[in-house]
């Protein structure tokens, strides 16, 4: 029983890992690539452009 | 296990990042302003003897402007490979074996999801073509890159005719809808230069998507094994 509750415990703080890390990446992409306020937009007009992002 | 994701991704990511920026201020960048000359109007297409529409080298580097491009892409490119790394643990977590190998194969679908399979639709567009409204290309562009990843994650994944014919509708859905378009052609910029720059970026994503895979598979199977 004790057993059973440290593995379900490992995976899930497992998965809480890669869902984290997936989520903080989305965050980064997001920011740097897709928010439209003006001084992020300036900043990163070239790069926006040159990924392919839809860009103002 | 958070630490260990997030160390190899920033890794995979800066490394692909800055060799993705580098590729594209020597490719993509003098594509670019060449376009903006026509986007501000010291150049016009066609239409007047006055000005002719010659291609003039464009060179130079812009020390603030050229900085930030390198700074944002190493970001952009961190942030794909926290989701590629993120992604191979799941897998790995489900029996697939990850290797620096077979990153190459993560990449290249990566490209796909994220960049070739909007692009089919929505072109990367040179700053002064028309465009629609950035708010739909940008709901159409999340949705398509989502379901282009799921798509493609079932066709790596799946071991089913039906879980693949699924995917394959997944993947024509966004093209079959169509990415929000402008109603009128009236960008300033040659289509020569259009399709140049698309190419080009086209490529450089690759080279680029491709180099992520291969960095994020190979830190993430080093830190995972000590």
């Amino acid at each position: 029983m004790t057993t059973k509750t440290q593995d379900t415990t490992r995976v899930g703080s497992k998965m809480l890992a890669i869902v984290a890390t997936a989520f903080l990446g989305l965050g980064v992409m997001m920011i740097a690539g897709h928010v439209q306020a003006t001084t992020l937009h300036d900043a990163a007009h070239d790069v926006r452009h040159a990924t392919g992002f839809p860009c103002h | 296990m958070f630490t260990r994701l997030v160390t190899s991704a920033l890794f995979a990511g800066f490394a692909a990042g800055l060799i993705a920026a580098l590729l594209q201020l020597y490719f993509v960048q003098p594509v670019l302003l060449h376009a903006e000359l026509y986007e501000t109007g010291a150049l016009v297409h066609f239409g007047t003897a006055a000005t002719p529409g010659a291609a003039p080298a464009m060179g130079g580097i812009d020390p603030v402007r050229d900085g930030l491009s390198i700074l944002f892409t190493a970001l952009v490119y961190t942030g794909y490979a926290l989701m590629m790394v993120a992604a191979m643990a799941a897998a790995q977590d489900r029996g697939a074996v990850i290797s620096a190998r077979n990153g190459i194969l993560w990449g290249f679908a990566g490209f796909m999801a994220v960049h070739f399979l909007p692009a089919f639709s929505l072109p990367p567009e040179l700053p002064g073509s028309a465009a629609a409204d950035v708010a739909p290309r940008q709901i159409w562009w999340f949705g398509t890159v989502a379901v282009s990843t799921l798509a493609l994650w079932l066709i790596a994944f799946g071991k089913s005719w039906s879980i693949w014919v699924v995917a394959i509708v997944l993947l024509l859905v966004p093209h079959l809808i169509g990415a929000p378009h402008p109603t009128e052609f009236l960008g300033p910029v040659p289509p020569e230069l259009a399709a140049l720059f698309a190419s080009r970026a086209l490529g450089v994503g690759l080279a680029a998507w491709v180099l992520l895979g291969l960095f994020s598979a190979y830190f993430w199977q080093r830190e995972n094994n000590t």
